[in-house]
């Protein structure tokens, strides 16, 4: 391939990519995003292919093994592109009847449809899915079209026009004004204006600029970047090439954690091919502008999505934070005026740039445009990834998209922002979501996690696994964050062990102060928030602990016991099997059974066997 | 130049000190455990932690060993806010080392308890302020010691917790350490500097003149190598040199 030397060079290429596909022709895309993947994807894939094979329809049907679809609670996904006939749950042995009846015959297969939780509807479109209906997939939605290891796919959608449009119709200062203008705000968490970063980047002293991708996404539960990355890699180079244009840069790197092998892969190869087009390197499409980007993978320490600690590490020092008080736009990597944004928000620049930051900002609300994509993930009947207009409530989010709680359980309280975000509680659900209004709940937007919790969710135990999360992770440099973190989760122990005392409560307040107002890092100084956000909205769960030694969601060991309920019982026997104690024995038949307090250990298994609810936790 | 204010008085300094350091000029103190003016500054123990308000009119906590002075900047070194990191900082290095003197002078001034945290037990005097690897890694030059892992099980070590192959036995570690968890002391022809988790021995240099220990070999060597001398330079102690 001959590097392309003109944008118009750049379109002739793209036209013979597009006359080349009929879109007309049945295209089978299969997700194999990292959820899919686990569900056995690739073996899908693979019996497509050879059912293509054997019955001669290579040419006539398409397969493509696309990024992440979403929707990873119901995969591995299918969708019959043009008429969106979407399957779910596809097994191995469904692909035969699968190309038979639906792909030679067009008829539907009920079985594999998706059907409506609360209607039972059988459901055809993949658009008219409950779960996509209510999505704005402006930047998630080429995933579920190309294959992310095709740059001609990439091509095919459109893809590198806003690059040609920005290196040849716009000025570098015109491209940071419509980035300014568009309202685009950092999608890494701190929601910094991504326009004003690049304008401060671009006027710091210096002559070497760096442009950084933090692709380190660690929340636990948390995937949207990876998949971003392994799914539509090139949105994210483009973006960052537009970044390196507006701000003036020559080299870029990739951070991106090691245990993404998926989304390494991916973007090694779409750098590669973007390289062999003259997309990177030297004179990018003749216009004069030299950019490559590198990747370093990260061994996975949480801090290193930090922007500080993330350069340190990037430089081969330890992950550590250092404080911003000079910005990183001034002195960043190797001490040189420095980018970083992360994986989303340089995917949505090219989206900017090719449609106008007037048409991006009509989305979302007046200081967070756009949309966000979040990993929907918990008591939630449809996990995955959404992505949603800024300023969507929360209850449309959880109840139109994610389809209510499962089981019929009441809904508790949902963990926005990750493990240093806080849990909103069932009041605050028609919040709008944004920037501003999570933050004002005593949450935040993070990185787009966002956990629902029912009523069997202990809210201070909740609090502890955050804590106890970002204990293992703080880096130990300062002491708040180092000695506070630890003391914080002794302190949560003794509640949930049933050792609470008068007093804790403010102790927990006092170090949370003690971190917000005296860590080093971000990650210190939010690190509280599970903590406050529960203080504040479920205060009487952490004194029910304290005081009463009662654990009301009946999840603390300590503080509850299993009970037979007599009345409920008919001595069937099924506990008496589960119990690793031999805890419970019969009484004689049709007799209730006994449960031994002496020797249970709370494990739940008898609870969890029980069909006739005669088991309860007090 | 700049003009700052600190505790409502006024200060014309130059450009590129820090607060800390134009507050010690002026004879303003500002607690500090992990600053030493012949290393790098740190910010890890935020003891030094005071409320500036910039010209803009934003008010927040920083760590006056890092944060730059700035024209028109007002910084107050002794708030409610300050006062309760600083506790709080204490507090938690008073349950990490209970035995520690100058944690437990710090606790006095300050009117903290040691009630509230469960105490470390072990004699543990290190508040990981990382000032000795600093001085030995910038001052020195031989890296002997630095931090290992991350979080509550960060500690100061040395290469795989024993005997430091880089290290000369010069002592600068233990002399800038605030906690004195490290520490060396001269019997005889032998030098032991102590770290919390390993004794390290070195043979003492004898005068040739007056016949006294005066140094460690190791240490005069690195000093001949790195300053281009002959070892025979080293042969008399400086008492003796004439």
């Amino acid at each position: 391939m001959k590097r392309l030397g003109s944008p118009k060079e750049l379109e002739t290429l793209r036209r013979s990519v597009t006359s080349q596909r009929d879109p007309k022709r049945l295209c089978i895309t299969i997700c194999s995003g990292t959820g899919c993947h686990a569900y056995g994807c690739e073996k899908v894939t693979a019996t497509f292919t050879e059912e293509i094979g054997k019955r001669g329809l290579e040419g006539k049907v398409d397969i493509r093994a696309t990024g992440c679809h979403g929707f990873c609670e119901r995969g591995p996904l299918v969708v019959i592109r043009p008429k969106d006939i979407f399957y779910q749950r596809v097994k191995v042995e469904d692909v035969p009847e699968i190309i038979s009846e639906t792909v030679l015959n067009g008829k539907i297969i009920d079985r594999l449809l998706y059907a409506d939780p609360n209607t039972g509807q059988k459901i055809i479109s993949e658009h008219e899915v409950p779960f996509y209906k209510k999505q704005k997939r402006f930047v998630f939605g080429s995933n579920g079209y190309i294959d992310p290891t095709s740059i001609d796919d990439y091509l095919a959608v459109g893809g590198y026009s806003a690059l040609a449009k920005a290196l040849f119709k716009m000025s570098p200062e015109e491209v940071i004004s419509e980035v300014k203008k568009s309202g685009l705000r950092g999608r890494g968490g701190g929601g910094f204006p991504t326009g004003v970063k690049w304008e401060s980047c671009r006027q710091a002293k210096g002559d070497t600029r760096y442009v950084i991708c933090n692709a380190d996404e660690g929340d636990p539960g948390a995937y949207m970047d990876r998949s971003l990355v392994e799914g539509d890699p090139h949105s994210v180079i483009e973006g960052m090439i537009i970044g390196a244009y507006a701000i003036s840069s020559h080299q870029g790197y990739v951070y991106v954690r090691y245990e993404y092998p998926l989304a390494v892969k991916n973007v090694e190869l779409a750098i590669k091919q973007a390289e062999e087009y003259g997309l990177l390197g030297e004179n990018i499409l003749g216009s004069g502008l030299n950019f490559s980007i590198r990747i370093n993978r990260g061994g996975g320490a949480f801090v290193c999505g930090e922007s500080s600690a993330l350069m340190a590490s990037l430089e081969g020092k330890p992950g550590e934070p250092r404080a911003k008080y000079i910005h990183t736009v001034e002195k960043g990597l190797w001490g040189k005026p420095t980018t970083l944004n992360n994986v989303e928000t340089w995917a949505n620049v090219p989206l900017i740039i090719n449609k106008g930051a007037s048409w991006y900002a009509e989305t979302g609300t007046e200081n967070s445009k756009g949309t966000k994509i979040f990993s929907l993930v918990g008591k939630v009947n449809n996990t995955g990834l959404v992505e949603v207009p800024m300023g969507i409530t929360l209850r449309e989010i959880i109840y139109d998209i994610g389809g209510g709680i499962p089981k019929g359980k009441r809904f508790k309280g949902v963990q926005t922002g990750g493990p240093s975000g806080g849990v909103i509680p069932e009041s605050l659900l028609d919040l709008p979501v944004d920037f501003d209004e999570l933050n004002k709940a005593g949450s935040m937007m993070g990185s787009g996690g966002m956990i629902v919790m029912d009523e069997d969710n202990c809210m201070v135990d909740i609090a502890k696994y955050f804590i106890r999360f970002l204990e293992g992770e703080s880096c130990g440099k300062c002491v708040p964050c180092r000695e506070g973190l630890k003391r914080m989760r002794e302190v949560l122990d003794d509640i949930t062990d049933g050792n609470g005392k008068e007093g804790d409560i403010e102790l927990l307040e006092q170090l949370s102060a003690a971190l917000v107002d005296g860590s080093l890092c971000a990650l210190g100084s939010t690190a509280p928030n599970p903590v406050l956000s529960t203080l504040r909205y479920f205060r009487d769960e952490y004194q029910a602990h304290i005081k009463d030694k009662k654990c009301p969601a009946g999840v603390c060991k300590a503080l509850i016991t299993y009970q037979i309920i007599e009345e409920k019982c008919p001595g069937c026997g099924l506990c008496i099997k589960a119990c690793p104690q031999e805890a419970i024995t019969a009484r004689g038949k049709k007799q209730p059974v006994v449960l031994d307090q002496e020797k249970c250990i709370k494990c739940g298994a008898c609870y969890d066997v029980c069909k006739l609810e005669a088991i309860e936790v007090r | 130049m700049v003009t700052l204010t600190i505790d409502g008085r006024e200060f014309r300094t130059e450009e590129g000190k820090t607060v800390l350091e134009v507050a010690g000029e002026n004879g303003i103190d500002i607690p500090a455990l992990c600053h030493h003016e012949e290393v790098s500054p740190y910010g890890a123990c935020r003891l030094c932690m005071v409320e500036i308000t910039t010209r803009r009119g934003r008010t927040r906590l920083v760590t006056s060993c890092l944060y730059l002075v700035e024209e028109g900047l007002m910084v107050k070194t002794d708030t409610e806010r300050v006062r309760n990191v600083r506790r709080m900082v204490i507090e938690l290095l008073l349950a990490r080392c209970p035995d520690s003197e100058v944690i437990q002078d710090w606790a006095r001034k300050l009117g903290v308890s040691g009630e509230r945290f469960r105490s470390e037990e072990g004699n543990l005097k290190c508040i990981l302020c990382a000032l000795c690897n600093r001085v030995c890694q910038e001052v020195v030059g031989v890296s002997a010691i630095s931090l290992a892992n991350r979080g509550v099980e960060r500690r100061m070590t040395t290469p795989f917790n024993d005997f430091s192959e880089a290290c000369i036995g010069c002592g600068s570690c233990a002399y800038v350490c605030p906690t004195g968890a490290i520490s060396f002391e001269d019997v005889g022809d032998t030098r032991t500097v102590a770290m919390p988790h390993v004794n390290m021995e070195f043979k003492l240099k004898k005068c040739a003149k007056c016949g006294k220990y005066w140094a460690p070999e190791r240490q005069l060597e690195y000093i001949a190598k790195i300053a281009g001398l002959s070892p025979e330079e080293f042969e008399v102690c400086p008492d003796c040199r004439e």
